[in-house]
């Protein structure tokens, strides 16, 4: 087990990739710290998983190293890199029966039988699949098998790293459940690295340690769930995490007053002037509250959604649409058309990039 | 899954139904006729019962036809099969050279069977057959009109160059629909090359590989123009299989009552068989009944 | 025009897929089959369509029995999971197809076609090819050509869960307003409870073929008919306790007991099972009157706005969803509290007995 270190990597699916937009994934430096678990996190087509075939040695890139340690592994195939892959779809060999299934990894590396007993029933046990340890693997539901394509990533010892390419896409929500406290308790107790490639952001967010959001081939921001939530330092990730968004609007910015229209707003840092057109306050829907009367934007409320837990208003501004979410039990009556925003939480981008402003 | 009903589907296959009758169904009722009745061929016919049945059934001769013909069917499969499997497992999946491939491995089956006898028989002639006069010129004694072996072999592997051809399509077509993540898994797993193709790739070419050994099956059980061509049953009749025996019984002999016999006889153990192959297959490797959605 | 299912079922090979099911849905309503996987979701909108033949029961449109018309003949229009277009026609072309297989003018189809464009957003892209479109424009390629048609009824097969959360989330957003502009009846299928409480309308919950329970989304949810079918509709999974009542008493974990609080008081003697949602158990005292248990921290996850916190209480997994970034660490006993108006009462064979005093006021 070791560090993964990524080094000027860049990959382009053309030969000869003349600008920017020819690259699937734009350049690269990061390392993977050993033991953590990280999550991929982007929409599709952001090079989340040419990025993960990369460090698993399914792809080769066309610039830049990819590193084990010290060791360089570029150009080293798969097999040669110790690594575990779960995919999108269950992959399991449905002649043989489960227990074969996941002790296939180490007869294949010649491993004794006796080690391969007890190494595979530790992680049937894991996964809750004893019981069907002597079963086929065909006829096994779509979770069970994609439990056994994880066992078969998970059941060699010396693994240096655990990729998982959205491996709960055809698994039901109820059994998602299950299956993401089960990778989560498995991080704890095996402690590999564990890189985990998503476009949900529930999986994201509630399975790593450390979450690299990527669009269209970047890494826009790297950090830990709340860090990501709190504070995103891109617009991007403000949108994409969150259920609804963050909301974004343009304003004007007046030392520590954001100015939209006629309202102003008080902010909970102080900001010099921006020398750009395009400057916008972001605030999450979980930050801002209806209001009666006094001071806030006059909306109008287009829609009220119940999500049992909450309630998700959908407001508009000029135009602009306005998501707030209101707790079960908080009143919510026909009187409210002004919304507040908690200034703490109000963020202030330039061209859609954080800036910090200075303490009040 | 049984649709909404609609009449106007036999309309359209009324012209086909017709086709059929005249062609199969009504010509088929007649052999039955001749087989259980005697003829001289003046429009007479005698009750003859199951008398031409126990003439073939009892007969050396067509025991000898019969036992040659599975040698040689048994032979035929044993070499396509595996051949067409690794043929097709070499044949590239991507790239400009597939169209050019799978252009190349049709053509042998595109050939007029009579032509592709004639092929053959002037290729293993003696005198000015290239393969012939090679194979004599280097000192090996070939000639496969007067030597059984050669016979033989000239004949499989006439075959066997016509035919391989469509064992590897059709393996090459279920190879291809396995996704690319089962190889990537594999190599993830260490998986050597055999244990790839034991465990990934024969699981998924299960259906298509029943479906040409089927075919292989009932084609080489009844093959009669390519070996007539190049050896007219010969030399003696150590060629001669089956529906050649049946053509020189009904059209040369001219004996109506038995060759009728021995065609029933003949479709029947062929039904046989086929019935019996295809259920060996299908229920190799069934446990479970359970359907799943989307599998 | 409305649709009436009545007594209808289906068997493949003697096994069960559709229960005798009779349901009938309005005009202009949007209606959500919410169920897991192989519940019959899609047996059952097949049978709607006509797709398939049921093997007992009739279907009605407006009162007359069309159980044996052909698809084709009824007005109806599907849209699958897999963003299903014809590959070698344009956009155009593909929403136009059922236009040009009515036999409409050209002028017409031209602006039936640009409208639904417009209504699913694709206008600038009505030359491209479908492959050309990324996931979430092919799937609105194939809305637009189920709405064209002007068909009364139009089935949606699980149509966001080929695309991306953030994507499924615009969509999803969308569909309602394409659902007041059709003025159709709408039957969407989902595997998702959040879904179905987004999309509003009414709600039938399946499970194992059958239908447990279908009305007015928000009373489908707040107050389901049956253990079964509060479980499917709950998301996280509900948590479930087991008691026994006798006198002011509830005893559970075959040891503990405690006083029987609130609605429990005013159940007769007796077993039961309590549901209640994750949202309801918390990790600080409620104001008012409360339950309090002691449980284990199993893992917890954290999304940025909630946590959720497995908990082991006895042999049950129970998930309490709590507001901001809490983490109790694993291993560690805390103390968890539900107000027993979140309750809802089952029997032990999953009857409801009575539910819950909090949905009830509402």
């Amino acid at each position: 087990m070791a560090r993964i270190t990524l080094s000027n990597l860049a990959h382009s699916y053309l030969p000869h990739p003349k600008g920017a937009e020819d690259y699937a994934l734009k350049r690269i430096d990061h390392a993977w710290e050993d033991g953590k678990a990280y999550a991929l996190l982007g929409p599709s087509g952001c090079g989340k998983t040419t990025l993960l075939n990369i460090i698993s040695g399914l792809i080769t890139p066309s610039e830049g190293r990819v590193l084990f340690g010290e060791r360089d592994v570029t150009e080293l195939a798969t097999e040669q890199r110790n690594i575990a892959q779960v995919f999108q779809f269950p992959v399991v060999y449905d002649t043989m029966t489960v227990f074969d299934n996941l002790a296939f990894p180490l007869r294949n590396r010649g491993a004794d039988a006796a080690a391969v007993d007890a190494r595979v029933r530790a992680v049937a046990e894991m996964l809750d699949l004893t019981g069907s340890l002597k079963r086929k693997a065909r006829g096994l539901t779509a979770d069970a098998k994609q439990k056994i394509s994880l066992g078969r990533g998970m059941v060699r010892e010396d693994v240096a790293a655990i990729l998982f390419d959205e491996p709960l896409t055809v698994i039901d929500p109820q059994l998602k459940w299950q299956l993401r406290t089960q990778l989560k308790a498995l991080h704890r107790e095996f402690t590999h690295t564990m890189i985990y490639v998503t476009h949900d952001q529930t999986e994201a967010l509630t399975f790593a340690d450390e979450v690299v959001v990527m669009f269209d081939g970047e890494v826009v921001q790297i950090g830990a769930p709340e860090d990501l939530f709190e504070r995103p330092q891109h617009t991007f990730v403000g949108y994409f995490i969150g259920s609804p968004g963050m909301n974004v609007l343009p304003a004007r910015i007046e030392g520590s007053v954001a100015r939209l229209g006629e309202t102003a707003l008080p902010l909970g840092r102080a900001y010099d002037a921006l020398n750009t057109e395009k400057v916008e306050i972001g605030v999450r829907p979980e930050f801002a509250s209806l209001t009666g009367e006094g001071d806030g934007l006059p909306v109008t409320i287009k829609r009220i959604e119940d999500v049992g837990r909450h309630r998700i208003v959908r407001a508009d501004f000029h135009g602009q649409e306005i998501n707030v979410i209101v707790t079960e039990g908080a009143s919510l009556n026909a009187e409210m058309t002004r919304v507040r925003f908690d200034p703490g939480h109000v963020n202030v981008y330039a061209d859609g990039w954080l800036v910090e402003g200075s303490a009040l | 899954m049984d649709k909404t009903v609609n009449h106007r589907a036999w309309f359209m296959v009324l012209p086909v139904v017709l086709l059929v009758a005249f062609s199969a169904v009504i010509p088929l009722m007649t052999v039955v006729n001749y087989s259980i009745q005697d003829t001289f061929g003046n429009n007479q016919f005698f009750w003859a019962g199951l008398e031409w049945f126990e003439q073939i059934l009892s007969s050396e001769r067509f025991h000898n036809a019969l036992l040659r013909q599975f040698i040689f069917s048994f032979i035929i499969l044993g070499i396509e099969v595996p051949l067409g499997i690794i043929v097709a497992l070499s044949m590239p999946k991507r790239g400009w050279t597939v169209s050019l491939c799978l252009v190349l491995m049709a053509l042998p089956l595109l050939i007029p069977w009579n032509v592709v006898g004639t092929i053959w028989q002037i290729f293993g002639r003696v005198d000015i057959g290239l393969l012939g006069a090679t194979l004599n010129a280097l000192g090996i004694d070939y000639n496969y009109t007067q030597d059984w072996l050669a016979a033989w072999l000239t004949v499989i592997v006439m075959d066997v160059w016509h035919w391989t051809s469509l064992v590897a399509l059709l393996c090459y077509a279920g190879l291809v629909s396995i996704p690319q993540a089962y190889y990537q898994a594999a190599r993830i797993d260490g998986a050597s090359r055999w244990k790839v193709f034991r465990y990934i790739e024969l699981p998924k070419m299960n259906r298509v590989l029943l479906i040409a050994i089927l075919l292989r099956f009932m084609d080489s059980f009844m093959i009669y123009t390519e070996p007539f061509v190049v050896t007219g049953g010969g030399p003696g009749n150590s060629t001669t299989f089956l529906s050649i025996d049946l053509v020189k019984m009904a059209i040369g002999q001219f004996d109506l009552g038995p060759a009728a016999a021995f065609s029933l006889v003949y479709f029947l153990i062929i039904l046989l068989l086929s019935w019996v192959f295809y259920t060996v297959m299908t229920n190799v490797g069934v446990d479970q009944p359970r359907g799943e959605k989307g599998q | 025009m409305t649709l009436t299912l009545d007594g209808v079922s289906k068997l493949v090979d003697g096994r069960t897929h559709i229960h005798p099911t009779t349901l009938t849905l309005q005009r202009g309503s949007l209606n959500v089959l919410l169920g897991p996987t192989l519940s019959g979701k899609t047996s059952l909108m097949r049978l709607m369509a006509g797709l398939d033949r049921p093997s007992s029961g009739k279907v009605l449109w407006d009162g007359e029995d069309v159980t044996g018309r052909r698809v084709q003949d009824r007005k109806v229009a599907m849209v699958y999971q897999q963003f299903i277009n014809y590959p070698t026609l344009s956009v155009f072309e593909n929403i136009a197809s059922p236009l040009r297989l009515q036999g409409l003018a050209r002028k017409e189809i031209r602006r039936k076609v640009e409208d639904a464009a417009e209504l699913v957003k694709l206008t600038p892209l009505l030359q491209r090819k479908p492959l050309e479109l990324s996931g979430g424009q092919q799937q609105r390629t194939a809305l637009a050509r189920a709405l064209v048609k002007g068909a009364e009824l139009i089935l949606l097969d699980e149509p966001l869960a080929n695309l991306d959360y953030k994507l499924r989330e615009e969509l999803r957003a969308e569909i309602p307003r394409l659902f007041q502009e059709a003025g159709a009846i709408f039957v969407y299928a989902t595997t998702e409870p959040h879904e179905a409480l987004l999309l509003g309308g009414n709600t039938a919950t399946l499970w194992e073929g059958k239908v447990t329970q279908f009305g007015p989304t928000p009373q489908v949810y707040r107050q389901p008919g049956d253990a079964t079918t509060a479980s499917v509709f709950s998301d996280p999974p509900m948590n479930f306790l087991e008691f026994t009542k006798s006198g002011g008493h509830m005893v559970y974990r075959a040891e503990q007991s405690s006083p029987a609080l609130g609605a429990v008081g005013a159940l007769p003697d007796g077993r039961y099972r309590a549901g209640f949602r994750a949202n309801h158990l918390t990790i600080e005292r409620p104001a008012g009157e409360a339950l309090s248990f002691t449980a284990q921290v199993a893992i917890t996850e954290l999304t940025g706005s909630e946590s959720f916190v497995h908990l082991d209480y006895g042999k049950d997994r129970w998930i309490a969803l709590v507001h901001g970034v809490r983490a109790p660490a694993v291993g560690q006993a805390i103390e968890v509290f539900v107000d027993p108006a979140h309750l809802y009462f089952f029997d032990e064979a999953g009857g409801l007995v009575a539910t819950a005093a909090y949905a009830a006021a509402a």
